[in-house]
């Protein structure tokens, strides 16, 4: 394989556990569960959104407030890590998707107000299938793209789609730096205007969790890992090599999309400045800090990065009693070079990746 | 091992746990309660989005911390009704996307009483339904938009500076009687600061007079292909509703062509120790080497609170004692002027309302007027009106300081005619703070 050196995930124990055949102890212990894939990942989804409902109600409003950007960012990040540790393909531009999700949302979404909390799912289902099909028309070239080149197209992609808002035919439609407004969501009976979007974010994120652990368990997620570990033994088993990769870039942008729309719900707007190219390398921070190819590892670095950019940052300077705003705006991204460095040297596996290997470590060996 | 349960399992609970585990800082749920926020019996918390880093850095990031050392001074005296002035602002960088966390922020972790001050059209815009929503008070919004005076939409928030419509028909008329016949063209920031700015223009000058409109867009700092369509218009007068660093990008780009027109430029966008720091750090990124304070001498501009090169005003001699006591290090320019201006006439709002502040309580005083103080003008606040002066004087640039010419103008937004203003500016208090 051409570009293995390049792959950031250079091997992924859980990995190759699912491959495993399921040993009998394991379905004697968890009986019908067990037979259906399906059936078990809903239960999980089910309480999970139940955990969750009880987590916003309890929060105090700040802290509620201090979670909103985390949905999107989750969505977005399970996109890219489908992509980049399933796939073996690579994006520094995910935040030029998540801004063509973003757009497709804040256009049509103010438009469809007569049910706004019905008509939100089709203007999020819009902005999945218009970012999947920017998706589609990428992972095109990207499929004959390797390694640096990869990433140097998509990360074209992420410097020059905000410049697009600057032209002088779009910007009457796209309202150039200012942006799109987003109204807000009418929040039900029993939520106020910090639970409700925070909560529809959440529902987003344990969907989208759900569909994704049921896909990487499909013929499709064995396809595409298979394409990830050998491209001419995948061809040769009849996979068309360029086909799962183009699939993987739309999937992944879909969901890059819906994050992007949520983005636009918890800023109440859409505008180029949401969308530079350190979201892009914020994202990639996020699921390579997390865990690479691991969805808990998406959440718990989508969860990492928001913290750190938006208050961590900020308390850190004050701290050292530094004013100037500039050494906290700038601070994140010298902390993710320095994180993205030391997990690929000491821990390839992320926070996850290394929380599971520790756990491994204290169990008595067999 | 069942991997992908594991993964959804762990990623459920870790969603939850490391959510509940970074929330910190919580504190006691819910209720806001009748009391006001952010007032205690010692202190008052204000909050604002300020520009401290980004395009709209230069000169406007010298605001915030020029309205913190006028309420430092005024803690220092005992406060307003013994309540000492705690301002909280923050960066938003001028970007849209990042002023409804931020304003969110202070609302609900910071508890803020009131948003005072937020800079920028296009950032504030996105919060001004939220805090009308939440009936929070939007006083004095740094921006001369329109938007601000709409009672019956948004009942709480107040504008503060002359609007960009009013200052682009002082403008205009000014540009009508001593320009006759010339040939005049526009730049503008498009969107609604730039906007009202040209409607306002467009009331005064002749139609047939304005040669070409050239829009830009904030963010992209290229604008050559707009100065060369102003350099081909061969306009006279080049009127530019801009923030300060597109005026000084816009004259690099006018000089390199060759071309040198004269200028008029909205008060926003004036400043003349900002326009000359930001000509000559953009020469010098550029290789090139200019003195900034020669190419802005004789600019066209306006004024609605007493200028620097005054030094005999009362209000003058008032804010260049607190500036050199709190902010030494800050040049003594238009920027932090109009933050200790603004930040008096925040004091005199906050007297008004009485020795119990509530939110409600602070928004009745401001419609039931308040003097002019330092500006010019006087203000059209009331009980149909949250727009703030109504008025300008033409000025020039002269050396370090824009000149006042003339007498204060003043009209209103809409077709209203152009009139002298009758008020005449009180003098300073002599102990610096607003008398009850």
């Amino acid at each position: 394989m051409a570009d293995d050196e390049l792959r950031l995930q250079p091997e992924n124990p859980m990995d190759r556990a699912s491959q495993a055949p399921r040993t009998a102890s394991s379905t004697d212990r968890y009986g019908v569960l067990s037979r259906s894939t399906l059936l078990r990942h809903t239960l999980f989804a089910v309480v999970g959104i139940l955990l969750l409902w009880l987590m916003v109600k309890s929060f105090s409003a700040s802290t509620n407030q201090e979670l909103q950007l985390i949905p999107a960012y989750i969505c977005a990040a399970i996109g890219l890590t489908l992509l980049v540790g399933l796939s073996g393909q690579i994006s520094l531009g995910h935040g030029a998707f998540m801004m063509v999700g973003a757009y497709t949302f804040a256009l049509l979404w103010p438009k469809w107000q007569l049910h706004p909390n019905l008509t939100i799912i089709g203007a999020f289902a819009a902005a999945v299938v218009v970012s999947a099909v920017a998706g589609a028309i990428v992972g095109v070239a990207a499929a004959r793209l390797r390694g640096p080149y990869l990433a140097g197209a998509t990360l074209a992609l992420a410097v020059g789609l905000p410049s697009m808002t600057q032209n002088e035919k779009l910007s009457s439609h796209l309202k150039g730096s200012q942006g799109l407004s987003v109204p807000s969501a009418p929040q039900p009976h029993g939520f106020d205007f910090v639970q409700w979007p925070l909560f529809i974010g959440l529902i987003c994120c344990v969907v989208l969790l759900w569909f994704t652990a049921n896909l990487m368990r499909s013929r499709v997620g064995r396809s595409m890992r298979a394409v990830r570990d050998d491209e001419v033994a995948a061809s040769l088993s009849g996979l068309s090599v360029p086909g799962v990769q183009v699939l993987a870039f739309v999937v992944s942008a879909g969901w890059a999309g819906l994050g992007g729309a949520l983005l636009a719900l918890a800023n109440s707007n859409a505008s180029p400045g949401a969308f530079s190219v350190q979201l892009s390398l914020t994202l990639l921070a996020a699921v390579v800090i997390g865990g690479l190819g691991s969805l808990s590892g998406a959440v718990v670095g989508s969860v990492f990065v928001v913290m750190l950019t938006n208050y961590w940052a900020q308390d850190l300077t004050n701290a050292l009693s530094i004013s100037s705003g500039k050494v906290a705006n700038n601070l994140p991204l010298l902390i993710y070079g320095v994180l993205l460095a030391l997990a690929m040297l000491v821990a390839p596996g992320g926070i996850v990746g290394s929380v599971r290997r520790l756990i491994a470590l204290a169990r008595p060996a067999r | 091992m069942r991997t992908s349960q594991i993964r959804l399992l762990a990623g459920g609970a870790v969603l939850a746990l490391a959510a509940a585990g970074c929330g910190g800082g919580s504190s006691g749920g819910g209720g806001g309660g009748a009391s006001s926020p952010g007032v205690t019996k010692t202190s008052i918390t204000i909050g604002s989005t300020q520009p401290l880093t980004g395009v709209a850095a230069p000169g406007y990031s010298e605001i915030a911390p020029a309205a913190k050392a006028y309420f430092d001074f005024i803690n220092s005296n005992g406060g307003i009704n013994g309540r000492q002035i705690i301002y909280k602002y923050v960066d938003d960088g001028y970007d849209p996307s990042k002023t409804v966390t931020q304003t969110k922020k202070l609302i609900l972790t910071d508890k803020v009483f009131a948003i005072f001050n937020a800079l920028g059209t296009p950032t504030h815009e996105q919060v001004v339904d939220f805090l009308n929503q939440q009936k929070v008070p939007d006083l004095f919004v740094a921006s001369g938009c329109l938007c601000w005076d709409d009672k019956a939409k948004h009942p709480y928030t107040f504008g503060w500076q002359t609007d960009y419509t009013v200052e682009g028909k002082i403008l205009g008329d000014y540009i009508k009687k001593n320009f006759a016949g010339k040939k005049i063209a526009y730049f503008y920031q498009n969107d609604d600061f730039g906007q009202d700015g040209i409607k306002g223009l467009d009331m005064e000058i002749p139609s047939s007079q304005v040669v070409t409109k050239q829009a830009y867009q904030v963010g992209n700092i290229d604008i050559k292909s707009q100065a060369q369509k102003l350099a081909a218009s061969k306009a006279d007068l080049v009127v530019s509703f801009s923030v300060p660093a597109y005026t000084a990008l816009l004259k690099l780009n006018l000089l390199k062509l060759g071309y040198n027109p004269k200028l008029a430029v909205s008060n926003v966008g004036s400043d003349p120790i900002t326009l000359s720091g930001l000509l000559e750090a953009f020469a010098k990124q550029g290789g090139a080497k200019v003195n900034g304070n020669q190419l802005i001498q004789g600019i066209i501009t306006d004024g609605y609170i007493s200028s620097p090169a005054d030094p005999s005003n009362s209000w003058i001699q008032l804010f260049k004692q607190i500036h050199d006591k709190y902010i030494a290090k800050l040049p003594f320019d238009g920027n932090v002027l109009y933050g200790m201006a603004v930040a008096y006439t925040f004091a005199e709002a906050l007297k008004a309302a009485g020795a119990n502040p509530t939110r409600n309580g602070i928004v009745k005083a401001i419609e039931n007027g308040l003097p002019q103080g330092p500006g010019t003008v006087p203000f059209r606040f009331s009980s149909s009106s949250h727009a703030g002066f109504t008025g300008a004087q033409i000025g020039v640039i002269t050396g370090d300081a824009i000149k006042l010419t003339g007498t204060p103008q003043t009209t209103d937004d809409g077709s209203g005619p152009i009139t002298p203003s009758t008020a005449t500016q009180p003098t300073a208090p002599s102990n610096g703070i607003p008398p009850s």
